[in-house]
C-alpha cells in the first residue's frame, strides 16, 4: 500500500512540475531568428576576434541584424562571405583581403647582436630586460612570440630568426600584432606592394651600425616616388594612404640598404622556401 | 640585541648578502667624465623639458631641464661645460630616450652654482616642498618617484609617520649604508626638514642588522629632542620594499592597490633624505649620487660618488676595468637589477649600484616540473600563490591570472630565488603583466573610441 502511495505521489509531482515548466516555457519564450544559427554554422568557428567581435556567434547576430556585412569576416574569405550573403540575400560587402606584414628584415645574418640573452625564451621577456639583446632597439627579437600566438599556424620562424607569414594561411586576425612587444606587425591590404621593412628611428651611420638592412632615413625613396606618395616621419618613409593607388616600384630602386621593398606577394620568399623544403 | 628590537614583515627570503666587497670602503669621488649624457626620463612620470639648447654654456648646478608636468622632475647640470646636443641616446631601460649631452669644460674648477633654498625653519610646508621640487629630487632607492609628489599628501590625508628607508635589502649594495655612516649630518638635517614638510609626529629609520653599526652611530648623533626612532630588523629580502618596511616598522598592512599615505605613512630612501639635507646645508641640487660598484667581475669594487650622466664605461675605467669572465652587468642589485647591453648608458638618479657578475654566478639552469613544495608561497611578501600563477602563465592563461591577483606582484623575484625546480616564475609574471597592461590599455582606447 505504502509503495503505491509513493509512486502515485511522485507521478503527481512529475505532472505538476511538467505543467509549471511548460507554462514557464510559454511565458518566458524569447524568439530568436533561426538564421543566426544557420549563419553561425557557415562561419569558420575559429572565434578569433579578427572582426572585432567576441566570437563567431556575435558576428552572425550582427550580420543577420544587418549591422555589418559578411565580408568583414576575413578568416572565411570570399567563399564563406558569398555563402552567407546568398543565404541572407544581402550584399557581400568589403572583401579586401588583408594580411599581416612584418616591418623588420633584420635577421640574425644582417643585424648586430649587442648581448647574449640566456633567460626565458620569449620576446616579451627579453624585451623587458633592457629592451632585448639586439643592437637595434626596434627590431625583431626572433624568439617566436608571434609564432606561438598564431591560431592558424600561419607564422613560422626561419633559420635567421625572422617570422615568415604564410600569405595563404594568414587571416588578418591580429593576434601577432598584439603578441609582438616591438609592434612590428601591421595588418594591411594584401595588394599593397610598397613596404618599409624597418622601424628604426636611428638615422644614417648609427642605423647601419646596428643592422645592414636598416632604413638610414636618406629619403631617396621619397624623392623617387610620385609626389605625395611617401613622406618622412621620424626617420621612416610613411605611405600616404590617399595616394595609395599611385604606388610604384620606382621608390625602391635607389634604396641603399633595401629597407623599402616592392613585394610581389610573399614577404621573405627565400626564407619561406626553407619550410617547404623540410 | 638587535634581533629583539622589532618583529619584521612576514615571508621574504634570505639571500647571501655579499656586502663585504665594498662594506668598509669610504665613498670616493669619481673624476668628472669628458661627456655626460642626461636622459630626460630618469624618473617616473612625464619626461623633463629641456631649457637649454645645443651650444649653450652651463654651470655645475644650473637648471637644464624643467619638469614636464606635476609628476615629473627637474634636471641640473652635474658639471660645467657646453651643451652638445639634445637627442636620442641609450637609456638603461634599453629604449632610445631623448637626452641632453654636455661636453665638460676642462678648464673649469667645477665650482657649484649653489641653490638658495633658504632656511627651512622659517619656511611653510608648501615652500619646503617647492624647494624639494626645485632641487630635482626623486626616490634614490631605484624607482625614482618624484619626491615632491610624495611630500604632498592628497586632500584629507595626513602622514602621521615618516619612515626613512635604510634597509638596503638587495645583496651586494652598500650605498645607503655608506650614506648613513658618512653623511650622518645630512641625514639628520633631512629628517628634520621632512618632519616639518610632512607635519608628521614621529620619524622612524628602518635598517637591517647587517648595518647595526650605522644605526648605533645615527642613534648617538641624533639630537635627543627629535622624535626619531632607529629600528634594526633581521636582514631579510625584500625589507626595502615600501610596504614591507611599513609592516616591519608599524605593523600596519597597506592594502593592495593603495598607497602608503592611506596608512598615514610616507617612506623615503635615506639617500633622498640625505640629498634634501644636503640641499639645505650646502645648496646642492640632485646632481650626483652614491653608487656601489661591486661584484666579482670588477677589478676594484668601490663606493663612488658619481655625477648623474656619467657613462658606465667611465665608471668601469675608474674601477680598473672588468675581468674577462664577466658575463652580466646589472644596474641595481642582483634580485631586481636591470641587465645592460651597452657600455655608453649613463648612471641615472635611480642607479643605486652597478653589479658585475661572472660565469660563476650567471649559470643557465634547467627548468623542472613544479613539485608543489610551496616554498614560493612562503616566500611571497604580498601573499600571492606563485606556484599557481606560474602554472597559469606557462599555459598562457593570462586573464585567469588576474583572478589570482597577479597585478599585486611587485616582481621582487623571491619566488624564482627559492624555487628548487628553477622555474622562471617572476620572468613569466613580468611577461604576463606586460601583456595584461597592454590589453587593458587597448580596451580603454576602444572604449574612448566608441
Amino acid at each position: 500500500m505504502g509503495s503505491v502511495a509513493a509512486i502515485a505521489f511522485l507521478a503527481g509531482l512529475c505532472v505538476l512540475l511538467a505543467a509549471v515548466l511548460s507554462a514557464a516555457h510559454r511565458a518566458f519564450y524569447v524568439w530568436e531568428d533561426p538564421r543566426i544559427d544557420a549563419v553561425t554554422d557557415m562561419l569558420p568557428g575559429a572565434n578569433c576576434g579578427a572582426c572585432g567581435l567576441p566570437g563567431c556567434r556575435a558576428f552572425a547576430e550582427r550580420v543577420v541584424g544587418g549591422e555589418i556585412q559578411p565580408g568583414q569576416c576575413t578568416v572565411g574569405g570570399p567563399d564563406t562571405a558569398g555563402q552567407v550573403a546568398g543565404f541572407l540575400g544581402i550584399e557581400t560587402g568589403s572583401l579586401e583581403r588583408r594580411v599581416a606584414r612584418l616591418l623588420c628584415a633584420g635577421g640574425t645574418d644582417v643585424a648586430h647582436h649587442a648581448a647574449a640573452y640566456e633567460g626565458y625564451s620569449s620576446c616579451r621577456a627579453a624585451a623587458t630586460i633592457g629592451g632585448g639583446f639586439k643592437g637595434c632597439t626596434f627590431g625583431c627579437l626572433g624568439l617566436a612570440d608571434c609564432e606561438v600566438s598564431c591560431t592558424f599556424d600561419a607564422i613560422k620562424m626561419s633559420s635567421n630568426g625572422l617570422p615568415v607569414v604564410d600569405l595563404e594561411a594568414c587571416t588578418a586576425c591580429g593576434d601577432c600584432v598584439d603578441a609582438c612587444p616591438k609592434d612590428l606587425f601591421e595588418i594591411m591590404p594584401a595588394r599593397r606592394r610598397l613596404i618599409v621593412q624597418c622601424r628604426s628611428l636611428l638615422e644614417g651611420e648609427e642605423a647601419l651600425a646596428e643592422c645592414r638592412v636598416a632604413c638610414t632615413a636618406c629619403a631617396r625613396c621619397v624623392a623617387d616616388a610620385p609626389e605625395g606618395l611617401l613622406t618622412m616621419e621620424r626617420g621612416i618613409p610613411v605611405m600616404n594612404l590617399d595616394r595609395e593607388d599611385r604606388e610604384t616600384s620606382l621608390a625602391t630602386l635607389r634604396c641603399p640598404t633595401g629597407a623599402i621593398v616592392w613585394l610581389e606577394g610573399q614577404q621573405f620568399p627565400e626564407l619561406r622556401e626553407e619550410h617547404h623544403a623540410v | 640585541m638587535s634581533w629583539a628590537s622589532a618583529r619584521t614583515f612576514r615571508h621574504g627570503v634570505h639571500p647571501g648578502d655579499f656586502k663585504e666587497l665594498t662594506r668598509n670602503l669610504p665613498v670616493e669621488r669619481v673624476a668628472f667624465p669628458d661627456v655626460l649624457t642626461l636622459p630626460l626620463s630618469q624618473h617616473l612620470g612625464a619626461p623633463s623639458v629641456p631649457v637649454v639648447s645645443p651650444g649653450d654654456c652651463v654651470r655645475r648646478g644650473q637648471l637644464i631641464a624643467d619638469s614636464g608636468g606635476y609628476v615629473s622632475s627637474r634636471l641640473h647640470a652635474p658639471c660645467s661645460g657646453t651643451v652638445r646636443s639634445v637627442g636620442p641616446a641609450h637609456h638603461a631601460s634599453g629604449k632610445l630616450v631623448d637626452a641632453i649631452t654636455i661636453d665638460r669644460d676642462r678648464a673649469s674648477a667645477q665650482k657649484l652654482q649653489a641653490m638658495r633654498p633658504g632656511d627651512w625653519r622659517t619656511q611653510s610646508r608648501e615652500e619646503i616642498v617647492a624647494q624639494v621640487a626645485a632641487g630635482g629630487f626623486v626616490g634614490l632607492g631605484g624607482a625614482a618617484f618624484p619626491t615632491h609628489v610624495k611630500l604632498t599628501p592628497p586632500e584629507g590625508k595626513h602622514a602621521r609617520f615618516f619612515i626613512v628607508n635604510a634597509a638596503e635589502c638587495e645583496p651586494y649594495l652598500n650605498s645607503d649604508y655608506r650614506i648613513l655612516l658618512e653623511r650622518t649630518d645630512a641625514v639628520i638635517e633631512g629628517i628634520k626638514v621632512l618632519l616639518k614638510a610632512l607635519g608628521s609626529e614621529k620619524a622612524f629609520v628602518g635598517t637591517e642588522d647587517n648595518k647595526a653599526d650605522a644605526a648605533t652611530l645615527l642613534r648617538e648623533r641624533l639630537p635627543p629632542d627629535l622624535p626619531v626612532e632607529v629600528l634594526v630588523f633581521e636582514t631579510k629580502y625584500p625589507q626595502g620594499a615600501e610596504k614591507m618596511l611599513i609592516d616591519a616598522v608599524l605593523h600596519r598592512e597597506v592594502p593592495a592597490g593603495r598607497l602608503p599615505i592611506d596608512a598615514h605613512v610616507v617612506v623615503n630612501n635615506v639617500g633622498t633624505v640625505a640629498g634634501i639635507g644636503n640641499m639645505y646645508l650646502r645648496g646642492e641640487p640632485l646632481i650626483e649620487r652614491v653608487v656601489t660598484v661591486t661584484g666579482p667581475g670588477i677589478r676594484d669594487p668601490r663606493n663612488l660618488l658619481v655625477p648623474v650622466g656619467t657613462s658606465l664605461q667611465h665608471v668601469i675605467d675608474h674601477c680598473g676595468g672588468i675581468h674577462p669572465e664577466t658575463r652580466q652587468i646589472l644596474f641595481g642589485g642582483p634580485m631586481m637589477g636591470q641587465a645592460q647591453r651597452f657600455l655608453d648608458v649613463p648612471v641615472m638618479k635611480g642607479t643605486s649600484g652597478i653589479l658585475f657578475l661572472t660565469d660563476q654566478e650567471v649559470v643557465e639552469r634547467q627548468e623542472y616540473a613544479c613539485i608543489k613544495c610551496l616554498r614560493c608561497v612562503d616566500a611571497c611578501p604580498v601573499y600571492l600563490n606563485p606556484s599557481r600563477l606560474g602554472a597559469l602563465a606557462k599555459s598562457r592563461l593570462y586573464e585567469d591570472m588576474l583572478d589570482h591577483h597577479i597585478m599585486n606582484c611587485m616582481e621582487c623575484a623571491s619566488c624564482s630565488f627559492v624555487c628548487p625546480s628553477n622555474i622562471p616564475l617572476v620572468q613569466r609574471f613580468r611577461v604576463a603583466k606586460g601583456l595584461l597592461k597592454e590589453q587593458a590599455a587597448r580596451e580603454r582606447a576602444r572604449e574612448v573610441a566608441t
